[in-house]
């Protein structure tokens, strides 16, 4: 049934006029409830979990292989070179440090711009962030080459009596995507605890009462609690607005405080911000569409937040690409011949492929969204964001190697290829990421069942007679209202 | 723990409502009835409840605001006494310690120690992790974190008086007035 009104009602209509609901079905506060914490209390575990967690598991065994096996041989086992001395290493850790950015969008930029439908998706992109920062930090971890002396990237008291440099851009590095990561998982637990606690008080099982109740902290939704509670959120979100904004500004800078030519350049952080957003909202896109599908929550994330982010998507992707633009022009304009040769490189040189893989997925793909029929179509979305997952891989493909193999001095050019090393520890960071989300979605309330409830128009106070029909953006629509129950397919 | 030896065992009494708009109403006159020591309960927050109960402003943000000053202080002296002073780092005849250099880092343990304040500043002042609280000890609580609302005013507060009291939840329009002791009974 819940399906079937979901199938029947079109809440993407763009009529000032006739408002539109965020949650569909005549849902209550009861109903929420039930939906979102039965999948992880009541469900049996479909089989397709256990297969998928199979799988992904084995992947995450090989990137652990990959590890050890580089540790024992060293770098040599990665395609570097000289002069590409940073390969796919750095390539993964700026892809999935992006992935993240999107998280932290929805979960604070959306909250301080008061837009009611992220409340939808929120928790999934937290998770997702964490998860793609724990990928991420992975990646610099291992680069380092003497990995028994990584904890040199960190100002620790030691033997040698020597401190890190803080006038490079690497150090900021550790201390923006270590900050990135903390405040992240503060403000994903902070935001479940309320989530943990409805999970407590519906438990029946002995260990799933103790686990999520030590977890709940003893949340009672105490409104003295809730008020600072509050505060703290926007707090937290007022915090984690510029922080977002700095990290992938920072991970530029590796790039841009560079002398090479390809990199040099002022453009970087906010090209960089843009790009880390429009692959973290299609990374986001890819993960909902299926989890929405399996688990029933079409009336909760309804086509209405899809194609809001398709919208964020189309925006953001159009910055990447006039960024791209820009890029060229200013490799012209500025008249240095290092310059313009390094952009004619990356457009026609030996990189090339790669270059017209990433403009047709980053910058072509997404203008499809100008449609409204694209934006919404599951189907069609859902192959969008694949293209644009691989395009923004690409970017940073791109930018780190097109740049390295060819730079001042012709006799010292190369061409970079990947071993199978480099592709199975890629590989296998998908899978660390996929067996987080899927431990997530079985053992964690995937929806913010606290915060939706808030935007519910049965959660207005003063609701009731004193208002009527389109006072307020909640209200459920006139031709909602009067689907007869159980209507349609 | 015998907060009131005046009601025994008794830690309060408790009213459930079904939705937001009777609950707030009848917040309204609990605050005008001159009580100290109650609370409403709620699945999610209810928008204007504050006013509605009387609730003055959280001192948090000038926790938050201690919280960003260490962090900045910190972070600097930290670059400052470690590049400049203990390990002296000379690249390019460049100064010893620069500003702007040092910003990024800044800006980061700015944001991170402010972060660090507004989280467990938060839980300190709300008097959290407390895993036992008596109203855990009734079943129909339970539906606080789901679907239902609630009003509870402790026999500890010195308006307190267990019939008047329960006589006037009884008069709010809402459903079961339950008594709720201190200590669990089964």
């Amino acid at each position: 049934m819940k399906s079937s009104v979901t199938d029947l009602i079109d809440n993407t209509v763009d009529d000032p006029t006739q408002p539109q609901e965020l949650i569909l079905g005549g849902q209550d506060f009861t109903s929420i409830t039930e939906t979102v914490s039965d999948i992880v209390l009541e469900r049996k575990t479909p089989r397709a979990w256990y297969i998928a967690f199979t799988f992904t598991a084995g992947l995450t065994g090989v990137l652990f292989l990959m590890i050890a096996w580089l540790f024992i041989k060293g770098v040599g086992v990665w395609g570097l070179n000289n002069p590409v001395g940073w390969g796919w290493a750095i390539v993964n850790f700026v892809f999935w440090v992006g992935i993240g950015h999107a998280g932290t969008l929805i979960s604070a930029i959306l909250f301080l711009l008061r837009q009611k439908w992220r409340t939808s998706i929120n928790r999934f992109a937290e998770a997702m962030t964490i998860f793609a920062v724990i990928c991420a930090g992975i990646f610099p971890g291992i680069h380092v080459g003497r990995v028994w002396v990584v904890y040199w990237l960190f100002p620790i008291p030691n033997y040698h009596h020597m401190w890190p440099n803080f006038r490079s851009p690497l150090l900021w590095d550790v201390f923006a995507v270590g900050t990135y990561a903390t405040v992240s998982l503060l403000f994903w637990y902070m935001g479940m605890v309320p989530d943990l606690a409805t999970l407590r008080d519906r438990a029946k099982g002995r260990i799933q009462q103790v686990v999520y109740g030590a977890l709940a902290l003893g949340w009672r939704g105490s409104h003295r609690h809730w008020h600072r509670y509050e505060k703290a959120y926007l707090l937290l979100a007022g915090l984690a607005t510029p922080l977002v904004l700095s990290v992938h500004s920072v991970v530029s800078f590796d790039f841009a405080t560079a002398q090479l030519p390809g990199w040099h350049t002022t453009i970087f952080p906010p090209y960089f911000v843009a790009g880390a957003v429009f692959s973290g909202f299609a990374m986001v896109g890819t993960l909902l569409i299926p989890a929405r599908q399996w688990f029933g929550l079409k009336h909760i994330i309804t086509v209405h937040h899809l194609e809001n982010m398709n919208k964020i998507i189309l925006a953001t992707g159009s910055m990447v690409g006039f960024a791209y633009a820009t890029e060229f022009f200013i490799a012209w304009y500025g008249g240095n011949p290092n310059e313009s040769f390094a952009f004619v490189n990356r457009a026609f040189g030996p990189y090339a492929w790669a270059y017209w893989i990433m403009v047709t997925c980053n910058v072509v793909t997404p203008q499809l969204f100008w449609f409204k029929k694209v934006r919404t179509n599951i189907g069609i979305m859902w192959v969008m964001y694949i293209f644009v997952n691989i395009g923004m891989w690409f970017e940073r493909f791109v930018i780190t190697v097109s740049s390295l193999s060819r730079d001042f001095l012709p006799s010292s050019w190369a061409y970079y290829d990947p071993t199978m090393v480099d592709i199975l520890t890629f590989l296998g960071s998908f899978g660390l990421f996929f067996t987080l989300v899927l431990l997530f979605i079985r053992f964690l309330p995937m929806v913010a069942m606290a915060e939706v409830k808030t935007v519910m128009p049965i959660a207005d106070a003063h609701s009731g007679e004193r208002r009527s029909v389109g006072d307020y953006h909640g209200d459920i629509p006139r031709h909602v209202r009067e689907v007869p129950d159980g209507g349609g397919k | 723990m015998g907060a009131n030896t005046k009601h025994g065992d008794l830690y309060g009494l408790l009213i459930e409502f079904e939705s937001p708009s009777l609950l707030m109403a009848a917040v309204e006159k609990v605050r005008d009835e001159g009580f100290k020591k109650w609370d409403v309960h709620t699945p999610f927050p209810v928008h204007g409840m504050d006013d509605a109960m009387g609730i003055r402003g959280t001192n948090l943000p000038f926790l938050v605001l201690g919280g960003g000053l260490t962090g900045l202080g910190l972070a600097t002296l930290m670059q400052w006494w470690m590049n400049a002073v203990d390990y002296k780092f000379v690249i390019s005849g460049k100064p010893l310690f620069g500003l702007p250099a040092a910003v990024p880092v800044m800006f980061e343990l700015t944001v991170l120690f402010s972060a660090f304040a507004a989280f467990f500043g938060m839980w300190i002042l709300n008097g959290l992790p407390k895993l036992y609280h008596p109203l855990f000890t009734n079943r129909r609580f339970r539906r606080a974190t789901q679907d239902r609302f609630y009003i509870v005013v402790e026999a500890a507060d010195p308006r307190f008086k267990l019939e008047e009291t329960r006589n006037f939840l009884a008069s709010l329009g809402g459903s079961a007035v339950e008594e709720v002791n201190e200590s669990a009974e089964d």
